[in-house]
């Protein structure tokens, strides 16, 4: 079957604002009738939820931590994309979706990345007007720095805590829809599943994290922004309870999966220091900027960095990519540093890491310039490492970081499941195989403050039966709750000796390996034996601590590793059957003679999106065509 | 990266069931401890081995893990976040700790942070006290141009400072009052600070002050150690600030 995305047509720069006027709309006397379920705090969620809570819609908003304010968002550290232009050096909305359709190695469909380039300008000027503290020149007006895959300075930044500045404007405009009742808000919830009534997403089942009771909830329509699935790694720069069940659970139910082998790889990270190892720590891409990465030239070279002299080393970004240099896209600088540590030259006692040195901008710009800039990266370095940045090299590596797949939807961002939408890193949209730095955080405020407001209006008005009487009296939802507690026992009652974080390491491994920075054939096809074999091994011989009825840690991971080893499943399968090379999804079979990602558009110009047909049972794989009309694909070249 | 090095401590860990149980102190080896682990790491190791024996893992809040989602944080050895400056407990690492040391580990205590379970502890209230006003009533779309407005950097980067409050709660765990005055003017102060902050701001201060107190939190009696305990290095000069605008208000 083909996918249909539902975009308007027209040209690219005249669908949104055509869309706009050609949607139906809900009376605001009617609004008040209708319910939605928002799952999900982060920039995504709580943007939404308080949009559509100003607009006077129902919204009952759902977190699994105890407060909306700790969702991951909050992580992001270098900044957010805005084709404002300020800085006067060449930028325009379509120069920003220019530089996204290729920095997403042509894999995004177009019309959905011009509409995040027109909704990057407002994201800005309604994060300014909610306080946030953007960085300001001394004229009053707001600072710019460049990232990776562009050659304009379009990125808005909060010293290194910009996704933590974003995240308090979005829970500050949450919290305001709360105190005015517009909004209910369920912190310490889980959502187990989505309830499906007459082919329609009518509701979702939760855990109680703090009692373990499982609640059913009914809307009109459920919004999932519940983040990536990084963590099927194990080890990412992901936070620790993050994690694929909400859009599992929907896929199960019968949303499609689009694009699930599209992951990223951060090239900046701090490197892994043992087997105790929980978390990976992100370093900001804008350090880049100002840090150069080398090698030494000689494999094995074990002097102290500062002992190399300039003719020994190898700045092997700025030889290979003289334009971008350093700046090159996140997918290449990770594949570059996998490359030179393959060859022998990578650093530390490992050999997994490479230097990015900012010896030449303190010596160019004073220590209390880079300070500035930095400041608190460096502190977090030292803090992790022990090692001082500003007079050692820091030590990087690649790392899990981001995952561009997601829950397939429509340019209305609405699954293929009606009334189910998705919005954020859970949806697939708009990075296609590769997403550019700062654009995580402006993809997810576009979603959930200028588009699902407007087309959520559109299913709600254009969908017969969709503000039908919705209750959690109906029969579906005691049957879900059965169901999600019947599965909860199960893991309780497996009391085997493994515990659950030991089966997270191997699955986590087993993808670093076969599924990770590069992929071949032999690997995925090994994976793909292995992982059902882990999984039985998991429902066989699982340790979980304690009870259903309590706060219970050691069950909530449970419950989602026993998705991760579901999920990887159909990741390995849609890397295998993607027998090209595209962002961050490389194949080691097709890869130019200098090392570059090597695309097949005659046979791969597609999103893949796949039908869950049971558990050990094949998924179906269905396709949306994608077509370049305004940004012709080319090999992306950073040269 | 510091070399590996190992040493043995042991834990004096609360454990409470939940918030009606009564609780008390557990010990525990921690052994072979690899020097360059996160304390949370240890924690990690230490619930592993609970696990297989059959007993209840430490239930302990934490997140993101690079010490910025505000979620972690115990009392170790009396202190908040632990015995370094200017970290959350996630960036505390094993090389703080001596060889065959004692480590005595508390939850968060204040009235205002119920008892969730053992280390874990419900810090709501001050999500209660942000609903009163700890924003700017700015509806999507209502936004003009960024630079419609310009603002000084220095009260820009004022307003940053205080905006980095992370909401973990150390100020009112280190405070003898269990005050929530730093949190409360920190975000007082950030918005107060910034031009569009100023049509709210009577009304802010006066709601979100009057929700702290609601909530059980104590007056601030100026012993500072929220300052010392704060992750973020929040200044209590943002107290003066919220007691400033508070008293502008008149009674």
């Amino acid at each position: 079957m083909s996918l249909h995305s539902k975009e308007p047509s027209g040209p690219v720069n005249e669908k949104w604002e055509s869309h706009k006027f050609d949607m139906k709309l809900v009376n605001p006397a009617n609004k008040r009738k209708v319910d939605v379920i928002v799952v999900g705090t982060g920039l995504a969620g709580a943007s939404a939820a308080a949009s559509l809570a100003e607009l006077g819609y129902n919204v009952k908003s759902f977190c699994i931590h105890e407060s909306p304010r700790r969702a991951h968002s909050i992580a992001a550290q270098g900044g957010i994309n805005a084709a404002k232009n300020y800085p006067n050096d060449g930028d325009s909305v379509h120069r920003l979706f220019y530089d996204t359709v290729k920095g997403g190695d042509f894999r995004a469909r177009e019309s959905n990345v011009h509409r995040l380039a027109e909704n990057s300008v407002k994201i800005i000027d309604q994060c300014v007007a909610q306080g946030v503290p953007f960085a300001r020149e001394y004229g009053g007006y707001l600072a710019n720095r460049s990232f990776g895959g562009a050659q304009v300075s379009r990125t808005f930044y909060a010293r290194g805590q910009t996704g933590q500045q974003l995240l308090i404007g979005a829970y500050g405009a949450l919290m305001k829809e709360v105190d005015k009742g517009g909004v209910t808000l369920f912190t310490h919830r889980e959502m187990l599943d989505i309830v499906v009534i007459d082919g329609k997403a009518r509701g979702i089942v939760v855990r109680n994290l703090r009692t373990g009771k499982i609640e059913s909830h009914s809307a009109h329509a459920v919004v999932l922004a519940t983040g990536g699935y990084g963590n099927v790694f194990y080890l990412s720069t992901n936070a620790k309870a993050c994690n694929v069940t909400a859009a599992w659970r929907a896929h199960k139910k019968g949303a499609y999966f689009a694009n699930p082998c599209y992951t990223q790889i951060h090239p900046t990270c701090i490197p892994v220091k043992g087997d105790f190892q929980s978390k990976l720590t992100l370093m900001s891409e804008s350090l880049r900027n100002d840090g150069r990465v080398w090698v030494p030239k000689k494999k094995g070279d074990k002097r102290r960095p500062s002992a190399i002299p300039e003719e020994d080393r190898d700045y092997y970004l700025e030889r290979k990519y003289p334009s971008f240099g350093n700046l090159v896209p996140r997918d290449m600088a990770s594949r570059n540093a996998k490359e030179q540590s393959d060859e022998g030259k990578g650093v530390t006692e490992t050999g997994l890491a490479v230097y990015l040195d900012f010896k030449e901008a303190i010596e160019r710009l004073g220590k209390d310039a880079i300070k500035a800039r930095y400041g608190n990266l460096f502190d977090m370095y030292f803090q992790i490492t022990d090692s001082d940045p500003y007079k050692e090299p820091m030590v990087i590596y690649p790392a899990v970081h981001y995952t561009m797949g997601g829950l397939w939807v429509d340019y209305n961002l609405m699954s293929n499941l009606p009334g189910l939408h998705v919005l954020g890193e859970a949806n697939f949209s708009d990075h296609g195989s590769n997403r550019l730095g700062a654009s995580a955080l402006m993809q997810g405020l576009s979603d959930g403050y200028f588009v699902i407001p407007n087309t959520i209006g559109h299913y709600f008005a254009g969908t017969p039966g969709a503000l039908d009487d919705v209750s959690t009296d109906h029969p579906e939802f005691k049957k879900t709750e059965d169901e999600a507690l019947a599965r909860i026992n199960k893991l309780l009652a497996v009391n085997g000796t493994r515990t659950v974080d030991d089966f997270h390491r191997e699955l986590g491994n087993l993808m670093w390996d076969k599924c990770g920075m590069a992929r071949n054939k032999e690997g995925l096809e090994f994976a793909l034996k292995r992982i059902p074999e882990l999984r039985k091994e998991f429902w066989s011989n699982v340790k979980v601590a304690g009870d259903n009825e309590d706060y219970n840690q050691s069950l909530e991971k449970a419950g989602r590793v026993a998705d991760f080893m579901e999920f990887a499943e159909v990741m390995v399968k849609d890397a295998l059957e993607r027998e090209e090379s595209c962002g961050g999804h490389f194949r080691e079979e097709h890869q130019t003679e200098e090392g570059e990602a090597k695309r097949d558009d005659e046979n791969f110009s597609h999103v893949s999106a796949w039908e869950f047909t049971g558990v050990d049972s094949a998924p179906i794989l269905h396709k949306e065509a994608l077509e370049f009309v305004d940004v012709p694909p080319s090999e992306r070249n950073y040269k | 990266m510091a070399k590996d090095k190992i040493i043995n401590v042991t834990l004096k860990v609360w454990r409470q069931k939940n918030a009606e149980s009564k609780g008390h102190f557990e010990t525990y080896d921690a052994k072979d401890v690899n020097v360059n682990m996160s304390f949370l790491e240890m924690l990690d190791v230490v619930n592993e081995d609970l696990i297989l024996a059959g007993k209840s893992p430490i239930a302990f809040d934490h997140d993101c893990r690079e010490g910025i989602c505000g979620t972690c944080g115990a009392m170790v050895n009396g202190y908040a976040h632990g015995p370094d400056k200017a970290v959350t407990l996630c960036q505390v690492h094993m090389r703080s700790f001596k060889n065959g040391e004692t480590i005595v580990i508390e939850p968060f205590r204040a009235k205002a942070f119920p008892v969730i379970k053992d280390l874990a502890v419900d810090r709501r209230s001050m999500d209660r006290i942000i609903a009163k006003g700890g924003y700017i009533s700015v509806k999507t779309g209502n936004a003009p141009d960024a630079h419609a407005t310009p603002v000084q950097k220095k009260a820009s980067d004022l307003a940053m400072d205080a905006a980095a409050c992370v909401g973990c709660g150390a100020c009112v765990a280190a405070c003898p009052n269990a005050s929530a005055s730093l949190f409360v003017g920190a975000k007082v102060s950030h918005m107060g600070l910034l031009p569009q902050g100023q049509p709210e701001r009577k009304q802010r201060v006066q709601n979100m002050v009057w929700q702290m107190d609601s909530e059980g939190f104590g007056n601030c009696s100026n012993a500072y150690q929220c300052e010392a305990a704060c992750p973020k290095e929040i200044s209590v000069d943002n107290i003066a600030r919220m007691n400033r605008d508070i008293n502008r208000c008149g009674n």
